[in-house]
């Protein structure tokens, strides 16, 4: 559909382009664009938003409302949550670190953090595991000092979203952080502010919106997190079974519509704390300008 | 020189502090995990951590891992190019909402990514039946694995080249198009020239998630040995039989892709920042 379109491109919009701009190739360019798009993710996802709805509403209401559906997606969405908010300061150390002071590793350590990006998410699941395992390089020491068991427990599943979401806060500070003018805070400096204030009430209010991007996006991508956290998480249904291992356990015994309502309501639940985020930051601009 | 700023001016326990916890984060959060890789890989010595990797299921989940990247990396490729060029070369209503839709997959999980295929081509979905009277498989078969890549990785390349060319702007290609030179012309020697180090960075880094994809895959597949295991589901299968050495041996090459990926795009920013030097 899209693609004949692009290939005769009818004679209004011909002319419309060539009196905007001389650019040409729009058709094509579009044509395949939204081929791609609709066909990849348009009309599956479509499929998504379709199949739960053969149960009718009574019917994914009740899958909705099992136990151990409850359970994991409070598992998954706490979890996820958490960890981005567990990389928030952690991410700001980082970026600030990189970006702000001259020492050796600097590059080194910049390239590292995008580490979690480039390792195969069972790569890193398997390697969190061995770490946090009881008698791990980490999970003895835990063990020995504090009595904490980190791997096969819910606290597994936040770790390994750490891991996850970690780059995604440092990456989306960072340029704010680089580009941000010097003259407010040497002013704030020169009206008598010590160093620490400066940080806390020049600084860090100006990276706030490039925080919540940072924080969202990581959310996203935890939440939705299979390869990394299966490994470690011990899997115990209403203990640490997050939410996309149980679609999968639904499709292994044949019930899409179940597995395709727990994923929809995945999506939009995801959906809808993002939208949050986002008018929150919108709120934050519309302040500062 | 930017660190000379008022950071500069910072109390020195502060900059220690800070560069000390830095650093600690980095080892205890991306060093140890990376070296518990190899460590458990080479746990009883080198042969039979070589000797894992190179059995039999081992070499056709590595031809398989290639097959599915050599396919989808070029179809996210293209895709990414021509969104690019036609959502920063052009003004049309709805471009915004074309930049959202493209992004999405990235908030989708990896299973979901997976799932929506098997809803559409599963034994039990739309397509299932008239898949199955024509003969044709997708699902638990390589265009399922690729289909459930192609939507994983499907943002990575539009995504490194949008931002880039909204900021080059339009006054380039639309001067050689005043020249009278065609579409492919200007794409090919004008605005590719311009956006090739972002271009390849991209596509690094929709290849190292192709290579590692797991969930999407994992749904797909059906893990059926020699024939539809990745690299990947190869891991997580000799992991759930206890065989740990091996387990880890596949995973230090998937290990060692993702710290190629890291150097490669390292020296790209270093090629791409030279380049801007010498513009300047």
């Amino acid at each position: 559909m899209s693609a004949g379109a692009s290939l005769t491109p009818g004679a209004p919009s011909l002319a419309l382009r060539r009196r905007r701009h001389a650019l040409p190739g729009l058709g094509v360019s579009l044509g395949l664009t939204l081929a791609w798009l609709g066909l990849i993710v348009l009309i599956p996802l479509a499929a998504l938003a379709i199949k739960p709805w053969e149960l009718g509403p009574s019917g994914l209401l009740e899958v909705l409302s099992e136990p151990r559906v409850l359970a994991s997606l409070r598992l998954s969405f706490g979890a996820a949550l958490l960890a981005a908010l567990v990389s928030v300061p952690l991410g700001l150390l980082l970026a600030w670190t990189v970006t702000r002071y001259r020492f050796p590793g600097r590059r080194l350590l910049d390239a590292l953090v995008d580490l979690p990006f480039a390792l195969p998410t069972a790569v890193a699941g398997l390697a969190l595991t061995a770490l946090f395992a009881p008698n791990g390089w980490l999970g003895a020491p835990l063990a020995a000092a504090f009595g904490w068991q980190v791997a096969f427990k819910p606290a597994g599943v936040v770790v390994a979203l750490v891991f996850v979401a970690l780059p995604f806060v440092v990456r989306s500070v960072e340029p704010v952080l680089r580009d941000l003018p010097l003259d407010a805070e040497e002013a704030a400096a020169t009206l008598g502010a010590t160093r620490l204030q400066t940080i806390r009430r020049v600084v860090l209010p100006a990276l706030l919106p490039a925080t919540i991007t940072g924080f969202g996006l990581g959310f996203a991508r935890a939440v939705g997190e299979y390869g990394s956290v299966i490994f470690i998480a011990g899997n115990m249904p209403m203990v640490s079974e997050i939410a996309p291992l149980l679609i999968v356990v639904k499709l292994e015994q044949f019930n899409y519509a179940a597995a395709a309502g727990i994923g929809l309501a995945m999506l939009l639940l995801s959906f809808a704390i993002l939208l949050a985020l986002n008018l929150w930051q919108r709120r934050l601009r519309r302040g500062r300008a | 020189m930017s660190a000379a700023g008022p950071a500069a001016a910072d109390p020195a326990w502060l900059r220690w502090t800070a560069v000390t916890l830095a650093l600690l984060l980095a080892v205890v959060i991306f060093l140890l995990p990376l070296a518990a890789v190899f460590t458990e890989a080479l746990r009883r010595g080198w042969e039979p951590a070589l000797a894992a990797i190179q059995e039999e299921d081992a070499r056709a989940a590595v031809r398989l891992t290639l097959l599915v990247a050599a396919i989808s990396v070029p179809v996210n490729a293209m895709g990414g190019v021509a969104a690019a060029w036609a959502v920063t070369k052009f003004d049309f209503p709805g471009r915004r909402l074309l930049i959202t839709l493209i992004e999405l997959p990235f908030s989708v999980s990896p299973v979901i990514s997976g799932l929506v295929y098997v809803l559409l081509f599963g034994a039990q979905g739309y397509l299932g039946p008239w898949l199955q009277e024509h003969d044709i498989e997708i699902i638990f078969a390589v265009p399922g694995l690729v289909l459930a890549t192609v939507f994983v990785t499907f943002p990575f390349v539009a995504r490194t080249l949008i931002p880039l060319m909204q900021e080059q702007g339009r006054d380039e290609e639309e001067a050689a198009a005043t020249l009278g030179a065609g579409g492919w012309d200007i794409f090919r020697r004008v605005t590719l020239p311009n956006v090739k180090w972002a271009l390849l960075s991209g596509v690094l880094l929709c290849n190292a998630r192709a290579m590692g994809e797991f969930g999407a895959v994992s749904v797909v597949s059906g893990h059926i040995r020699g024939q539809t295991n990745t690299m990947p589901l190869h891991v997580e299968i000799l992991y759930n039989e206890y065989m740990f050495v091996g387990a880890f041996a596949v995973a230090s090459l998937l290990a060692l892709l993702g710290l190629l990926t890291l150097l490669a795009k390292a020296l790209l920013e270093i090629l791409a920042g030279r380049r801007m030097g010498d513009a300047a």
